[in-house]
C-alpha cells in the first residue's frame, strides 16, 4: 500500500489489516506516536488524517492509505519546533511525558478549526486524551498560549 | 487481534458483492466500535470491508424528501454542518458527544445505528426525526422506517450480505426544533446511563403542541420512542406543567436494567428529567418562551 506520513510517500508491502500506530512505530520507526490503551480511549496515540486528529491504534493502515497521516515527527520545519511543540516545552505541559505527543497533535487539529479557542472549548476540543500526570492545568496553559502566539503572528 | 481479510472497496456495487462473500463478513464505516470488539475478541470477521470510500456513503445533502446522510459520513461532518446545526439541533448535539473528537473524526452516524448498542448516542435524535433507512443488499434497495431497524443490542434487521446505505431525515417544518441529552458521570469516553431526544412542533401563536417524537437511549434493548409522553403533548398548549407530565409518561416507556452504570430505578428518574430538560431545549431553539 502507498502510505503518505509527514508528506514523505512510502509504499509498503504490510497486512492490510495492521492497525496504523503499529505500521507507523514498527516500519517507518516513527516512535513519537504511542500505543496506550489500544482500544481508542486515551489518545496516546493520536495522528492526524487528512488535517483531522484520529487514534492510529484503532484505524487499520488501509484506511488511511492515499491520505495524508501527521505524525510529531512531522510537525518541526526545518528544525525549529512547531509552536504548539514550542508551547509545550516553555509551560512545560507535561511530567512523564507519554501523552505529549497526542495532546500536541490533538491541539494541532483543535487549533486549525478553532484559531482562538475558549478554556471550555479547549477542553472539549482535547477530550479524546488521558493525562495520566494530571498536567492539564499547563496543557491548557500552553494550548492558550500558542494560540495567542499563532495570533500574534498572523497580526 | 485475530487475523482477517481487509477490503476496501470503492463503489457500493463492489461492497455488495464483498458482502456476498463466504465466511464472517463484517463491514464497518470508522471502525471505532467493531476494530475494537475484534481485539477484544467481542465480534470476530473473516473478511471486514471498509466503506468509507464509497461516494454514496458519503453524502450529505438535502433533498426533496429530506437531508440524506450517507452511512459512513463522520460524526464530525454531520456535527459541524451548517443544515444539521439550523434544521436538527438534537443530532449537532449527538454527534458531538460520541466518544470523543477523535472519535467522532472517525466514527459514522450510520456506524453508530448499525452497532445497534442501545446506548447510541445518535440514534435516539434519528428517531424523533422519524429518519427512514436505505438499505442495500443483493435483491436491491429497500427502505424501512428506522424504527423498525433494531431487533436487540447489537442487533439489526439487516441481512447476510445487505449495507445501510444511508438516512433520509424529513424536512422538519417552521417552528420545530429537537434537542438531545444523555447522562453521564464524566464528559468524555463514556457510555450514556440514559439519554433522551425531544422533537417538538409548536404552533407559534397559540403554543399548541402540533407534533412532539421522544425517543430513549439506555434503558431497553433497542432505543425505543416514548410514544405515552408523545401523546400528552400533541394537541395541547405547552406549559411547564405539560412538560412535566411528559417527563413522567416518558418513564412508562422505558424499561431499564441495573448495571454497574446506574440501577434501573436511577434510569427512570433520569428519563423524567431528561424529558423535561430536552423539552425546554427544543422551545428555547424554537423561540417560545413559557
Amino acid at each position: 500500500m502507498d502510505l503518505t506520513v509527514n508528506g514523505e510517500r512510502h509504499n509498503l508491502q504490510v497486512d492490510r489489516e495492521r492497525s496504523l500506530l503499529s505500521v507507523l512505530r514498527n516500519e517507518l520507526e516513527l516512535t513519537g506516536t504511542k500505543y496506550g490503551c489500544g482500544e481508542g480511549n486515551c489518545g496516546a496515540c493520536t495522528v492526524l488524517i487528512d488535517g483531522e486528529p484520529s487514534q492510529s491504534c484503532i484505524t487499520s493502515a488501509s484506511a488511511a492509505a492515499g491520505r495524508e497521516v501527521t505524525t510529531i515527527e512531522g510537525l518541526e520545519r526545518d528544525g525549529e519546533l512547531h509552536p504548539v511543540q514550542q508551547a509545550f516545552a516553555e509551560h512545560s505541559a507535561f511530567q512523564c511525558g507519554y501523552c505529549t505527543p497526542g495532546f500536541i497533535i490533538s491541539t494541532v487539529g483543535l487549533l486549525s478549526r478553532k484559531p482562538d479557542p475558549t478554556d471550555a472549548e479547549i477542553r472539549s476540543g482535547l477530550n479524546g486524551n488521558i493525562c495520566r500526570c494530571g498536567a492539564y492545568t499547563r496543557i491548557i496553559r500552553a494550548v492558550k498560549s500558542a494560540a495567542a502566539g499563532a495570533e500574534g503572528n498572523a497580526k | 487481534m485475530p487475523s482477517f481479510d481487509y477490503a476496501a472497496p470503492t463503489s457500493l456495487a463492489e461492497a455488495v458483492k464483498l458482502m456476498g462473500s463466504s465466511g464472517t463478513v463484517r463491514a464497518f464505516a470508522g471502525g471505532t466500535d467493531l476494530i475494537d470488539q475484534l481485539k477484544t475478541n467481542r465480534r470476530n470477521a473473516d473478511l471486514v470491508i471498509d466503506l468509507k470510500r464509497i461516494p454514496e456513503l458519503q453524502k450529505l445533502e438535502m433533498g426533496s424528501d429530506g437531508l440524506h446522510i450517507g452511512a459512513a459520513r463522520s460524526c464530525s461532518d454531520v456535527h459541524h454542518d451548517a443544515t444539521v446545526n439550523r434544521l436538527y439541533g438534537g443530532l449537532a448535539d449527538a454527534t458531538g458527544l460520541v466518544g470523543s473528537v477523535q472519535i467522532q473524526n472517525r466514527a459514522a452516524v450510520g456506524g453508530n445505528v448499525c452497532n445497534a448498542a442501545p446506548s447510541g448516542d445518535t440514534t435516539p435524535n434519528l428517531l424523533t426525526h422519524e429518519a427512514v433507512a436505505v438499505i442495500t443488499g443483493p435483491s436491491g434497495t429497500r427502505k424501512i422506517e428506522l424504527a423498525d431497524f433494531f431487533v436487540g443490542p447489537g442487533q439489526t434487521v439487516l441481512q447476510s450480505g445487505e449495507i445501510l446505505q444511508e438516512l433520509i431525515l424529513p424536512k422538519p417544518p417552521e417552528s420545530s426544533a429537537s434537542a438531545y441529552l444523555r447522562f453521564i458521570p464524566r464528559n468524555e469516553m463514556d457510555i450514556a446511563v440514559a439519554g433522551v431526544s425531544s422533537f417538538i412542533h409548536v404552533d407559534p401563536a397559540t403554543k399548541t403542541v402540533r407534533k412532539a417524537r421522544i425517543a430513549l437511549a439506555s434503558v431497553a434493548p433497542t432505543p425505543v420512542r416514548a410514544r405515552g409522553a408523545e401523546s400528552v403533548l400533541e394537541g395541547k398548549v405547552i406549559t411547564e406543567a405539560l412538560i412535566a407530565s411528559a417527563g413522567d409518561a416518558a418513564v412508562e416507556s422505558a424499561t431499564p436494567i441495573t448495571d454497574v452504570r446506574g440501577s434501573a430505578e436511577y434510569r427512570r428518574e433520569l428519563v423524567r428529567v431528561l424529558t423535561r430538560r430536552t423539552l425546554s431545549i427544543c422551545l428555547e431553539r424554537i423561540g417560545i418562551s413559557l
